[in-house]
């Protein structure tokens, strides 16, 4: 069966974002009202599972060993069956 | 071991820079070093034939993911076994800018209880934000455990640039006082950032150039045998690399970076 993971990575509450500060300040600049951004990256992985639980479970190895460093990054992940 | 019996091996991948340099340092001072490609080392060479591995400066696999991490992976999925055996026989391993954020990302630095599965600390974006290339100065905080440094006496203020975007060391936050508590007790902390009279950045711009932790710009593992640090002595070699050197009267043949490479060359014609 194949599974379609997003695993999306976002900094920790409290470790400053500069990209964020900057994109939120142009933001202002260009007249927007914005209170902040945030910046995080989305990976779309295709997996071959026999279950959701293990795609699931897959996904969770991917982001602990690669996508996401403990120190910085909280991580979020979405699976579902692909069609 | 003869000085020119020493074998280095300098890692490059698509995107390392400044192997070139780090490269002919050390053959300036006696030792034979090379520089392979990750697949070459993997596919035909052995790298147990060499004493010292460096993964030099740049932006390897382009920064992919986080500065560092892809590099990390490659070499526990491919070179794992030949690595912990070079590890475990204390062969010196130096991780220079990116160098440094392959060996954080790998859990080889710190390393407080050997190898870690997973990254202890980070070197995060630099705030500000943006790529700093510059003169900084570091202090010497070593006491002795770091094979790289023990040439140079601890508090003494080097001159070396740094040239990085993503440089900033951290710990997580909820153990960052222990785990530099750690630091020290083991003396496992090398560099930090400072002013040229010695006096600690704490954190001011652009004396801290990146907003590192403690102002951290380099620290070693357990053993003292891993070291990795963001400015690049390499390109604090020669008298004519120093940014003043046309100012003045009399310029030292050699810049401050030397002393690393000589500490080092030192450990290894003593131990080996």
């Amino acid at each position: 069966m194949k599974y379609r993971a997003k695993i999306e990575v976002s900094l920790k509450p409290g470790h400053s974002d500069p990209e964020g500060e900057t994109v939120a300040r142009l933001l202002k600049e260009l007249g927007y009202m914005v209170d902040a951004v945030n910046v995080s990256k989305v990976y779309n992985v295709l997996i071959d599972a026999q279950t959701l639980r293990e795609a699931r479970s897959k996904a969770e190895e991917m982001a602990k060993r690669l996508l996401a460093n403990p120190t910085k990054d909280n991580y979020t992940i979405s699976v579902e069956e692909q069609k | 071991m003869k000085r020119e019996e020493i074998k280095v091996c300098v890692m490059r991948v698509g995107g390392t820079n400044c192997d070139a340099e780090t490269q002919r340092a050390f053959q300036e001072l006696g030792v034979q070093a090379e520089t392979l490609h990750l697949n070459e080392l993997i596919k035909r060479r052995n790298l147990l034939d060499y004493q010292v591995l460096v993964f030099p400066g740049g932006f390897s696999f382009g920064d992919y993911v986080r500065a560092g991490v892809i590099l990390a992976r490659w070499l526990s999925a491919e070179l794992d076994k030949e690595l912990k055996t070079f590890i475990e026989e204390n062969r010196p391993i130096l991780g220079i800018c990116n160098g440094f954020q392959v060996l954080v990302e790998y859990g080889l630095l710190p390393g407080f209880e050997g190898v870690s599965a997973y990254p202890e600390a980070t070197l995060a974006t630099n705030i500000p934000q943006g790529y700093n290339c510059r003169w900084i100065h570091l202090k010497h905080e070593n006491k002795g455990k770091c094979i790289f440094t023990n040439k140079i006496p601890t508090g003494k203020v080097l001159h070396i640039p740094v040239a990085h975007s993503e440089g900033r060391f951290l710990f997580p936050k909820e153990k960052e006082q222990q785990l530099l508590d750690k630091l020290y007790e083991n003396d496992m902390l090398v560099l930090r950032y400072c002013n040229e009279s010695g006096e600690y950045a704490e954190g001011s711009y652009p004396t801290n150039p990146n907003g590192s932790f403690h102002d951290i710009a380099g620290i070693c593992n357990r053993e003292g045998t891993i070291f990795g640090l963001m400015p690049h002595p390499e390109r604090a070699l020669y008298w004519w690399q120093q940014p003043d050197w046309t100012r003045r009267e009399q310029v030292p043949q050699y810049g401050d970076g030397k002393l690393i490479f000589e500490s080092l060359i030192d450990h290894l014609t003593k131990r080996f």
